[in-house]
């Protein structure tokens, strides 16, 4: 079994994953600016029409969702072609695909005046209510499903170089070492791509069923699909897609940390069974964004709220806790890539606990669909996987930048972060509810603490990736 | 009371890991060799294990009892009051919209066009309680009003242009 990296990607493939995280850098800039426009909106601080309001919501929404797996993809591509001989043209593919997948969706959005949100609940894409095309809907939803579509192939290609490698994804997930006594266990990064493969694959095929459904409906309007049933599709896929991101992203902790610190981080009996547990839990615990819907069967909401609750430990105890062994007191020497690796773990780790304590069925009954959700959200994307995916971009090149604009862009996005989640998290336990375009009097304060916060998050993601486009020929050629 | 309960744990459990992360930043410069950490970091990573365990165990016990789904939830003495609630762009009706304090009022929440969002908010715009609004279902919310009162209904999810607008009220009165 392959235990170390003995492949050395090519320049073909380094140049691919610079362009990943060209586009990374780009879209994420662009929604973040959306981001910002939607909180000074709701801070009265500028004067947005609802229905520009809701398409930037949309648009937001969706590519935030898009930019963090085209982030986390590129961090997984990069470090598993250390250990298996993956397709660069299958990787330039997908990159291909999400970058017209997401044109159609600005065109549809911005120009067709589509705005069912990311989650496009059905029959809501049939029904715009005089706000949409019907064609601005089939071209948003088309270029959802071409975007999942080219995942897809760039998982089934991560499948295909790990089975040719290690005979079995079982193999693969480790279990000859947890369950009985390999002693050579597969490396983290061959664990946790192949967990993203399997879980991804299973939500992208559900998130395309009901993409093509929604899409016959917009044509066949008596074609239906139960309401309940479509939502616990979109959800299903939303909530695998969205995990996977950041199970993607981590990859770049378990690598670069040990080189920071020269302690290895291995993948021992704890650590195998908490990815299985994980590849496993991360399917079964979606139910916890439907425990709102009463019609569902009780006993699957009551398993979600159990099965949240126990899908946070694998985080919190194996790869939070690692990250904290491998750092302490090791004599690591503080860098930009460093300090955002060190950042995302914590990003990941501290939003698990709001996330948890939503899905707490009672707790939930007050906090659904508030600002608590993007609290939460925002803490382990933003300050978890984002940072993550930026302490990649960082450790390309080593920017030439001076450590003191390091500093200062590393902590404005820091505090930027949170200061956003927090205030998110704040007007959640005042019940401000979320996707509103306009808020009463009273809730604006809390709006315009966000947006000021949003702006920092803003500036200091432009002086964390502008080095990025700066070196962009130079990038990857010292790796 | 929920939300404030929520939010200190969320704080505390926050700042204890903001804490944890801030402490090993700041001393790792004071070189050890990684063998000992290990040791003692696994032992420690066990106990962490078992207590977080036992602490989601404990609060699934205890949480699990009091859930909005049973039709008997809130209900007090007295006659249950009934009332049909129907989500349709961008305003709600009600079959009545006047209500006695003290005794349980049965909210049969559906939808005639998109899924809309029932969020129950009391005068000073804190939110009470909800379910979801969806064309096909009918879902059953039984709250009892503590206190009299003008209540508001908020639209808790996405529905279209005019969203944040889908707002109703109705009354509570004394006995």
């Amino acid at each position: 079994m392959v235990t170390h990296p003995d492949l050395v990607p090519t320049l073909g493939a380094r140049r691919a994953v610079i362009a990943y995280l060209a586009v990374f850098g780009a879209v994420l800039l662009l929604m973040m600016a959306l981001g910002l426009l939607m909180r000074l909106n709701q801070g009265a601080l500028v004067t947005l029409p609802p229905e520009i309001f809701y398409q930037s919501m949309t648009v937001h929404g969706t590519g935030m969702v898009g930019v963090a797996s085209i982030g986390g993809a590129a961090v997984l591509w990069y470090f598993l072609g250390r250990y298996v001989r993956l397709t660069t043209w299958v990787f330039v593919l997908n990159l291909l695909t999400f970058t017209v997948g997401a044109a159609m969706i600005l065109f549809a959005d911005f120009v067709g005046g589509f705005a069912a949100a990311w989650t496009f609940l059905f029959p809501l894409p049939a029904k715009a209510g005089g706000q949409w095309e019907q064609w601005a809907a089939m071209v948003h939803l088309g270029g959802l499903l071409l975007i999942g579509t080219g995942f897809l192939l760039f998982h089934l290609d991560t499948a295909r170089a790990i089975l040719g490698r290690y005979g079995s994804l079982t193999r693969a997930l480790g279990w000859p070492s947890l369950f009985g006594n390999d002693p050579e266990p597969p490396p983290p990064t061959i664990v946790a791509s192949t967990m993203v493969l399997i879980v991804n694959t299973m939500g992208l095929v559900f998130g395309a069923s009901v993409l093509v459904i929604s899409l016959i409906n917009l044509v066949v309007p008596q074609f239906t699909i139960d309401a309940l049933i479509a939502k616990n599709m979109i959800y299903f896929f939303g909530h695998v897609f969205i995990n996977a991101t950041i199970y993607m992203a981590v990859i770049v902790v378990y690598e670069l940390l040990p080189e920071y610190t020269g302690r290895p981080w291995k993948p021992n009996r704890p650590f195998l069974a908490a990815w299985t547990l994980s590849t496993v839990l991360v399917m079964v615990a979606y139910p916890h964004h439907l425990l709102m819907d009463f019609g569902m069967p009780h006993w699957l909401l009551i398993l979600g709220q159990i099965v949240s609750y126990v899908s946070g430990l694998p985080i919190l105890v194996v790869t939070a806790f690692g990250a904290l062994m491998i750092v302490y007191r090791s004599g690591l020497r503080w860098d930009l890539a460093a300090g955002l690796l060190f950042i995302g773990v914590f990003g990941w780790a501290a939003g698990v606990v709001p996330a948890i304590i939503d899905a707490t069925i009672i707790v939930n009954s007050v906090m659904h669909n508030t600002l608590w959700v993007p609290g939460h959200f925002h803490t382990y994307l933003l300050l978890g996987q984002v940072a993550m995916v930026l302490g990649f971009v960082a450790w390309t090149g080593k920017t030439r930048a001076s450590q003191l604009f390091n500093a200062l862009a590393f902590w404005i996005f820091v505090a930027g972060g949170i200061g956003l989640t927090q205030s998110f998290l704040y007007a959640g336990r005042l019940g401000i509810p979320r996707r509103f375009a306009e808020y009463l009097p009273e809730w604006i304060g809390q709006a315009r603490i966000g947006a000021f916060s949003a702006a920092l998050v803003v500036i200091g993601t432009v002086m964390l990736v502008g080095p990025l486009f700066i070196r962009l020929n130079r990038a990857m050629a010292v790796r | 009371m929920v939300q404030s309960i929520a939010w200190v744990i969320t704080m505390i459990a926050m700042g204890a890991i903001a804490l944890s992360f801030l402490w090993v930043a700041v001393g790792v410069g004071n070189i050890v060799e990684y063998h000992g950490v290990v040791h003692q970091a696994y032992k420690l990573r066990k106990l962490l294990f078992v207590i977080l365990l036992v602490v989601s165990g404990a609060v699934s016990a205890t949480t699990l009892g009091g859930l909005p789904y049973t039709a008997a939830q809130g209900a007090g003495f007295g006659q249950t009051q009934v009332v049909d609630a129907v989500g349709a762009r961008w305003q709600w009706e009600l079959s009545t919209d006047r209500f006695v304090a003290g005794q349980p009022v049965q909210f049969r929440v559906t939808s005639t066009d998109v899924t809309h969002g029932f969020g129950i908010y009391d005068e000073s715009m804190r939110l009470l309680a909800q379910t979801q609004a969806m064309p096909g279902y009918t879902n059953v919310l039984t709250y009892t009003f503590a206190r009299p009162g003008t209540y508001h209904l908020l639209c808790l999810e996405y529905c279209g242009v005019a969203h944040h607008g889908m707002m109703g009220e109705f009354t509570v009165v004394d006995r």
